[in-house]
């Protein structure tokens, strides 16, 4: 199932990533794990071919959905996520984890949790910034990005880019679990909206 | 000074563990925790001051609980791992506290012991039949699993045929195995399904809602052409009326029965019955 998750926090211009789940399907023998469900993030970017950006933004992704899964209830099986860039104005790699979030749940899969990826930039006058656009990511002195599970705002995977102390990372983090709740009630509202048609 | 600590911690975490019955036809998201009716009282320090809505008041509390598709059992409560609708079913003898379970809209099956599913036949290998059952694996079909199926009278089956059986081994850790016989040895139905008709695929929450003992839906379609029809739980609908437009007529509405409202479908119906 397709789900498009628009960044609209308070950004200028959008940010939009389409996700696509398939699975529990099936897996070549030589990916296949005895006791639980092997996870495949592909991204695709907007225009060119997959390179190491991309690669490496799968790989945490991977990581991610793996800590939220239940992939013990599916052994010997894949999930796919399929992720394609439709516009980039910044704030990509957490836009790409709401977005993979919602089409696990709309799929069906079955998960411990919720989470959301929420992107902090400081910049040199040390102004914390949500959901920076593009141009202020480049001008900061330090991008860091969060994924939060739903249940207890516990992180579940953070990667960080640039300068900064380890009190600044304490306050990056504090803003980050307060701004997720904004993106769970979005997740809630959106599914009821979803299911109220049946 | 503990109860308010926990109180803000509670706040910032946003979790709280509902009663199950408050939140029954609701939608649950994945990572909930839900109580049991015997559990509400006495929570904990994680209920300060709030008790969980009660809407069921003179209801048994204990006996066992089952715990349906869509949720698990984690220490002595209810985790959703899935979203949907919660739904709730009381025990028909009085025995235990009923089934709760989750209704989730999903297009991809997973085999179940006892389900009766369509397959596809796409392999024959010695005396196993390799059957695609729309799940991660196919379903292994031995050939004497038909009515009145003998080493010397082998049954009819060439590969691409449709199948109506059911699953006799359907877990995580094995191949799904399924059969065309109950167990008493007769057919009752299942087998090879004729030549012609349609076969197309539906959500798994249509087929539910269309197996469920009163659907208007099937009562309107069989008062509009002769027909016959085959539900396969995995998502399945085989179906062959008296011209191709007819049986193509019947699939587009079986298909959009999904989206459309009851008075919608009203209309469609009269519409067709006239024509």
């Amino acid at each position: 199932m397709k789900q498009v998750l628009k960044e609209s926090l308070p950004t200028n211009g959008d940010t939009s990533v389409l996700a696509g789940v398939y699975g529990p399907a099936e897996v070549k023998v030589s990916k296949e794990i005895f006791n639980k469900a092997t996870l495949e993030v592909t991204l695709r970017p907007k225009i060119g071919l997959p390179g190491v950006a991309e690669k490496s933004r799968e790989r945490l992704i991977r990581n991610t959905c793996e800590a939220v899964v239940l992939g013990a209830l599916h052994p010997r099986t894949s999930i796919t996520v399929v992720l394609q860039v439709v516009s980039d104005a910044g704030s990509l790699l957490a836009c790409c984890l709401n977005a993979a979030c919602m089409a696990l749940v709309d799929a069906g899969v079955p998960m411990r949790a919720l989470f959301c990826g929420v992107t902090c930039a400081l910049d040199s006058d040390g102004t914390l910034l949500l959901d920076p656009t593009a141009k202020q990511e480049k001008e900061a002195r330090a991008v860091l990005t969060f994924a939060l599970d739903s249940v207890e705002r516990k992180l579940l995977m953070s990667t960080t880019k640039g300068l900064y102390s380890d009190a600044e990372l304490q306050q990056c983090l504090a803003a980050a679990q307060a701004a997720s709740q904004h993106v769970f009630r979005f997740y809630r509202e959106s599914l009821q909206r979803r299911y109220s048609k049946s | 000074m503990a109860e308010a600590a926990a109180l803000v911690a509670e706040s910032l975490a946003g979790y709280r563990a509902r009663a199950a019955r408050a939140v029954l036809e609701q939608v649950v998201l994945p990572g909930e925790e839900l109580l049991l009716p015997g559990q509400e009282d006495g929570e904990g320090p994680g209920s300060a001051g709030e008790r969980p809505l009660r809407l069921n008041a003179g209801a048994r509390s204990g006996g066992r609980v089952v715990c349906g598709p869509g949720l698990r059992r984690c220490g002595d409560r209810l985790l959703v791992t899935k979203c949907g609708r919660l739904r709730h079913k009381e025990p028909g003898s009085g025995n235990g506290g009923g089934v709760y379970w989750v209704d989730s809209q999903q297009k991809r099956y997973v085999p179940v012991k006892g389900d009766h599913v369509i397959g596809i036949v796409t392999a024959k290998s010695g005396d196993i039949f390799k059957v695609d059952v729309g799940g991660s694996e196919p379903a292994s079909l031995s050939y004497l699993s038909f009515e009145g199926a003998t080493k010397r009278n082998r049954p009819n089956v060439q590969v691409g045929d449709l199948i109506y059986g059911q699953f006799v081994v359907a877990n995580k850790d094995m191949e799904p195995e399924m059969v065309c016989i109950d167990s008493c040895g007769r057919a009752n139905g299942m087998g090879v399904i004729g030549q012609d008709g349609l076969l197309f695929k539906v959500t798994l929450g249509l087929i539910r809602r269309l197996l469920a003992p009163d659907c208007e839906i099937l009562q309107e379609v069989g008062k509009l052409y002769p027909l016959e029809i085959v539900f396969g739980m995995n998502g399945r609908i085989w179906v062959k009326a008296k011209t191709i437009q007819q049986t193509l007529i019947l699939a587009n509405i079986l298909e959009a029965c999904e989206h459309m409202t009851a008075d919608q479908r009203k209309q469609i119906f009269s519409r067709l019955a006239e024509s």
